[in-house]
């Protein structure tokens, strides 16, 4: 039988994404064994973020510190401002470590299906933060489905006005892809992007 | 229940940390909904935008179930249409109207047939009168056909200039005068007549607008138009007034 303290955990961890009852039973039992060096330190570093960690006020990231680390650092290139749907998207761009300009996270795209319109995304801050005399490009890192464009067109025309360029991720082959194993939508964007050697 | 059949790709719905519940319209099943494994396990997804015709398995326990999908796709139409906002949106469009508007689980063959001839002539010239014409198909697929063969006063066949919004019949310039302003524009491109130019296009979104709204109405008991098409009717407004094809006030 398992005690209701460790059923409750099982239940919590089961919870997380990637990780399902057998699996969450498997991570509480290391838990539990590993006390000292893992479960203590784990709940502790839980506890701080509940209580420390909050949305940046100006672009929407994820930081204990307010503005954000990223928004706050002077090395950072003021003149070029990259869209991304959401966090997440961001963390991939910084570990990629191809952009040193600021962020902008929408918090999510248009959806019709899932009710999404435009104000519920953080369009308005983005053409605020776009006016400034600072901003100089917009970058949409948006992703390249219908949502995504659809999204990054609705974004463009908002920013019309400013007097600043408006440019997208391109799309085509990824590195390390086989064109064989591309799917036709794929290859044909890529051809339509391609560019002279 | 296992059937295999062609079908076009209407909504991806993320469930969990991989999978999706995917909707599509499929040639001899009609709107169909399932679970689709792996959906976004790092394969390229290009298969799995809406409006992509794909090759579909289903398998259920029961014909009322979700079941579970198996798609492989066979030709993707959002892909060449990404750079565009304004086809892009009409794709969306279309693939909310049919996904808001078809009855599930009942076979539309016309339905699929028109929505892949839309989704052919998108990249087209003509792709916005394909729209509303597709529109217009679509209603009399759903049993709101508009009757544009002669003006339902008169019973002439010239002149036909408005439909009624209560009948859907064609009304003929001359004798729609005293009720001008209760009646609903009919671009004469619906009727063979005349050029398909940008308020016409409007005047037809506006026109299989009111009757698709007033089909939801009846139906799902929400006379509102999917999200993704009155963005559409807004975003082309907004970008023919902008090019100067129709005034910015209408």
């Amino acid at each position: 039988m398992i005690g209701p303290d460790i059923d409750r955990l099982i239940q919590l961890l089961a919870k997380l994404p990637g990780l399902g009852p057998r699996s969450a039973r498997r991570a509480a039992l290391h838990l539990i064994k590993k006390r000292d060096i893992l479960m203590l330190p784990l709940a502790d570093a839980l506890a701080t973020a509940a209580r420390t960690i909050v949305v940046c006020p100006i672009c929407g990231n994820l930081d204990s510190r307010e503005p954000c680390t990223l928004c706050s650092d002077p090395r950072r290139d003021d003149s070029i401002l990259c869209v991304v749907e959401d966090v997440a998207d961001l963390w991939a761009l910084e570990r990629s470590g191809a952009f040193r300009g600021r962020y902008h996270v929408l918090g999510g795209t248009l959806s019709a299906l899932d009710g999404v319109g435009p104000d519920d995304l953080r369009i308005t801050s983005l053409v605020q933060r776009a006016t400034g005399t600072a901003v100089r490009e917009v970058v949409l890192a948006l992703n390249a489905t219908v949502d995504g464009q659809t999204t990054a067109h609705y974004v463009t025309e908002r920013l019309a006005d400013c007097a600043i360029t408006v440019s997208r991720l391109a799309h085509g082959v990824p590195l390390g892809g086989e064109l064989d194993y591309l799917d036709d939508g794929t290859l044909a964007t890529a051809l339509r992007a391609r560019r002279p050697m | 229940m296992d059937w295999r059949d062609d079908a076009i790709v209407l909504a991806l719905r993320r469930q969990g940390e991989s999978s999706a519940v995917v909707t599509v319209l499929s040639r001899d099943h009609g709107r169909h909904a399932g679970w689709l494994r792996g959906a976004r396990d790092g394969r390229p997804r290009g298969g799995l935008e809406p409006g992509t015709l794909v090759q579909a398995r289903w398998r259920g326990r029961l014909a009322e179930q979700l079941g579970v999908f198996v798609l492989e796709a066979q030709l993707s139409h959002a892909a060449a249409l990404l750079d565009d906002p304004l086809r892009l949106a009409a794709l969306s469009a279309a693939c909310a109207v049919c996904e808001r508007a078809l009855p599930e689980h009942q076979p539309h063959p016309g339905a699929f047939a028109g929505l892949s001839v839309l989704l052919a002539q998108l990249p087209g010239p003509v792709w916005a009168a394909a729209y509303v014409q597709w529109e217009v198909a679509m209603l009399r697929e759903l049993g709101y056909g508009l009757d544009l063969s002669a003006c339902a006063i008169t019973g002439g066949h010239d002149d036909l200039a408005y439909v009624s919004p209560r009948s859907g019949r064609a009304v003929s310039a001359a004798a729609a005068a005293p009720w001008r302003d209760r009646l609903l524009a009919l671009p004469r491109f619906l009727v063979g007549r005349g050029d398909a130019d940008a308020a016409a296009i409007l005047d037809g979104l506006a026109l299989t607008g009111h009757f698709l709204a007033r089909h939801l109405g009846e139906t799902a008991g929400v006379a509102d138009l999917p999200a993704a098409r009155s963005r559409f009717a807004q975003t082309y407004r907004k970008m023919m007034a902008k090019s100067g094809s129709v005034p910015p006030h209408e």
